[in-house]
């Protein structure tokens, strides 16, 4: 058994985030982080690796400098990484983005009991399509939204979060899970997983790598295989902190309608 | 000479900054205020290898470096002193010492179960009666009739991790020595005591200035029997290793009081920007940013030395002129940011609502354990004057 876990390194958002004149975000001009959701899956794989003793493979599309976040996976304890990065993947939205994914796994090699990883959704984009979308192209069942994940030979027990409640699907290997932040608390790297880090194979798929594959097309990848355009990207403006009142007596309720009164909302 | 940290090094120091962060800093008040040994951390430590950072993979060590180890002392000190002492003294003073100078036997025994936190490490020199003067022993190590065991007697105060360590380096008295003009001197050895041995045990708990969480207890040693293969190093080579561990531990604790000083300029560089006088934050004030220009300087100019001495200790080079300089300075540094940052916060800094008071009661012990700042002295002009 082996897991395959998708990554992406993000800006991280809790500080400034920084605009391009022309409406994109500056990437280079933010700190990046790994996205929370697929530090998640990360953890997720290493539990069961834990667990098991199966193979944890990370795989992320980027940039060059996403080696880095790589190694840090391979620090907590993932056994290969792979970075997906050439300039004519540059730009592409989340249907290029899952051909190409999609394509990188296949070369990866996708067993019958291999378990597909993703976060729910990056926080820079925010769609939650690139998970769904790759097991789409991988023709393997999906299951979104992972608050709980149980292994048992080729049979994967999960718990959706949703909305309004939780609901629990079982499906068979081989098979893709995109998982949520509240899964698990994702360890931290150890002193001795990262002194082995850069030991660990790490392999970088290019364009000639891939280009074979029948999902790697110019009309499918990158910005030109890209249906979507972003417009604009901005920093909403800052909502001032709310207040908070307790209790359901008179005084109470005379103190929220003199408040309301204030600031003319009655 | 490179002033850049490795990869590693850098990664390393990241995953400290979380983790200190994350679980070291909720805990640091409670630690203080309720006196209280922070065994959940340590095993969290633990388990992130950081109870045995720069030993080898083989003794069950992490396989870092000795800078790594010092970062770890200092970034956790940067928010918890105690914290940091922990990992010094477990590190420094009782693993290292049997690295350096244990049998094959010892260090395959001990080395595995301290780095990977099961045991925790303390070492006992200071007596009540010998201090800086350490030659001034009273605890005696004598072999039963049989020659199997050691017997030891006497007690040792001040010993830092001891109310919750498992294994003890302790310098006993031997014998006596007679040189070739007659001269009579004290014949000091090294042993491993185990918490369980027969006839030992840990007495009184030290109520104290700073550090307030790490355990500070009192050996006593009633007839204790500890196997003959116990000795740590030769027979009567005691003071040289004690001597030489303290070397060691000296860059610990100067990379404490490093930690405490960045920890406290910190905290300060954030409290300036928002506490506002005369309409505006205190930060804008002339005062506020040359008094940081200079903590910061001087604390920036401690780490060199630290860093130094950690490298030359790495390198196996020799180390004990350049431990007692950074230590010097490095504690120095802290007690005079520490207290200069209490004044940047004025009456609150004075509280314990915020942390600076904390970490100036936390700089004192720098300038004393492990050697006094006046030890130090002597080291450095002992080597300069020759």
């Amino acid at each position: 058994m082996k897991l395959i876990v998708c990554v992406k390194q993000v800006p991280d958002t809790s500080g400034v985030v920084a605009v391009k004149e022309d409406g994109t975000m500056d990437r280079a001009a933010m700190d990046t982080i790994t996205n929370h959701d697929d530090l998640a899956a990360v953890e997720a794989a290493l539990q069961i690796k834990d667990a098991t003793g199966c193979k944890v493979v990370v795989i992320s599309m980027g940039p060059p400098p996403a080696e880095g976040m790589l190694r840090e996976l391979l620090a907590r304890g993932a056994d290969e990484a792979v970075l997906v990065s050439a300039r004519e993947f540059g730009g592409s939205d989340t249907y290029a983005t899952s051909q190409i994914l999609a394509a990188a796994i296949k070369k990866v090699g996708v067993e019958d009991d291999d378990v597909i990883l993703c976060g729910r959704q990056a926080i820079d984009g925010d769609t939650a399509q690139v998970g769904p979308q790759i097991a789409e192209k991988l023709h393997v069942p999906q299951i979104s939204y992972a608050a709980d994940i149980k292994v048992e030979g080729k049979s994967v027990t999960v718990k959706r979060l949703l909305e309004d409640g939780y609901m629990t699907l079982k499906v068979q290997t081989p098979c893709l899970i995109t998982c949520v932040k509240e899964l698990n608390n994702p360890r931290y790297m150890s002193v001795g997983g990262i002194m082995e880090c850069y030991q660990k194979p790490l392999e970088v798929y290019n364009y000639e790598t891939l280009k074979d594959d029948p999902l790697i097309d110019v009309d499918t990848i990158g910005l030109k295989g890209s249906p979507t355009n972003v417009y604009k990207s901005f920093s909403p403006p800052v909502k001032g902190a709310g207040m908070m009142m307790e209790g359901a007596d008179k005084a109470t309720v005379e103190q929220l309608v003199s408040i309301l009164n204030d600031k003319h909302i009655i | 000479m490179d002033f850049h940290l490795s990869k590693e090094q850098l990664m390393i120091q990241k995953m400290y900054r979380e983790f200190a962060e994350n679980e070291v800093k909720p805990l640091a008040q409670e630690v203080d205020e309720e006196e209280r040994f922070p065994e959940e951390t340590v095993k969290k430590m633990a388990k992130l290898g950081m109870m045995g950072i720069y030993f080898p993979k083989e003794y069950g060590g992490a396989g870092a470096d000795v800078l790594s180890y010092v970062m770890a002392v200092e970034e956790m000190s940067k928010v918890c002193g105690t914290t940091g002492v922990i990992i010094s003294a477990h590190t420094s003073l009782c693993a290292a010492p049997i690295f350096e100078n244990g049998t094959e036997e010892q260090k395959k025994y001990y080395l595995p179960k301290l780095c990977s936190g099961e045991w925790i490490g303390a070492f006992g020199l200071t007596e009540p009666g010998a201090g800086t003067d350490a030659q001034g022993q009273q605890t005696t190590a004598v072999l039963d009739e049989k020659g199997e065991n050691w017997i030891l007697n006497g007690s040792k105060i001040f010993i830092t991790n001891a109310g919750y360590a498992h294994v003890f380096i302790v310098m006993a008295i031997t014998g006596v020595r007679v040189d070739k003009k007659g001269r009579k001197s004290k014949e000091i050895s090294a042993f491993i005591v185990e918490r369980d041995d027969p006839g030992f045990s840990v007495g009184k708990h030290e109520k104290k200035m700073g550090i307030r969480g790490s355990s500070t207890c009192e050996l006593i040693f009633e007839d204790c029997v500890i196997p003959k293969d116990r000795m740590l190093g030769k027979q009567g080579k005691g003071f040289a290793l004690a001597m030489k561990t303290l070397d060691g531990g000296r860059i610990g604790i100067a990379a404490q009081a490093l930690g405490l000083a960045e920890g406290a300029i910190q905290e300060t560089i954030a409290y300036t920007k928002e506490r506002v006088q005369f309409g505006r934050p205190i930060a804008k004030q002339q005062n506020t940013q040359f008094e940081l220009a200079d903590m910061h300087a001087r604390t920036e100019a401690a780490k060199f030395l630290v860093y130094s001495a950690a490298m030359k200790k790495e390198n196996h080079e020799p180390y004990s002129v350049d431990a007692a300089m950074a230590k010097l300075v490095a504690a120095e540094t802290a007690s005079d940011v520490t207290r200069r940052c209490v004044q940047l916060f004025g009456g609150y800094g004075y509280t314990r609502e915020y942390p600076v008071e904390r970490m100036m009661r936390d700089a004192k012990i720098t300038e004393i354990y492990e050697g006094t700042s006046e030890v130090q002295r002597m080291v450095i002009s002992g080597a300069i004057m020759k």
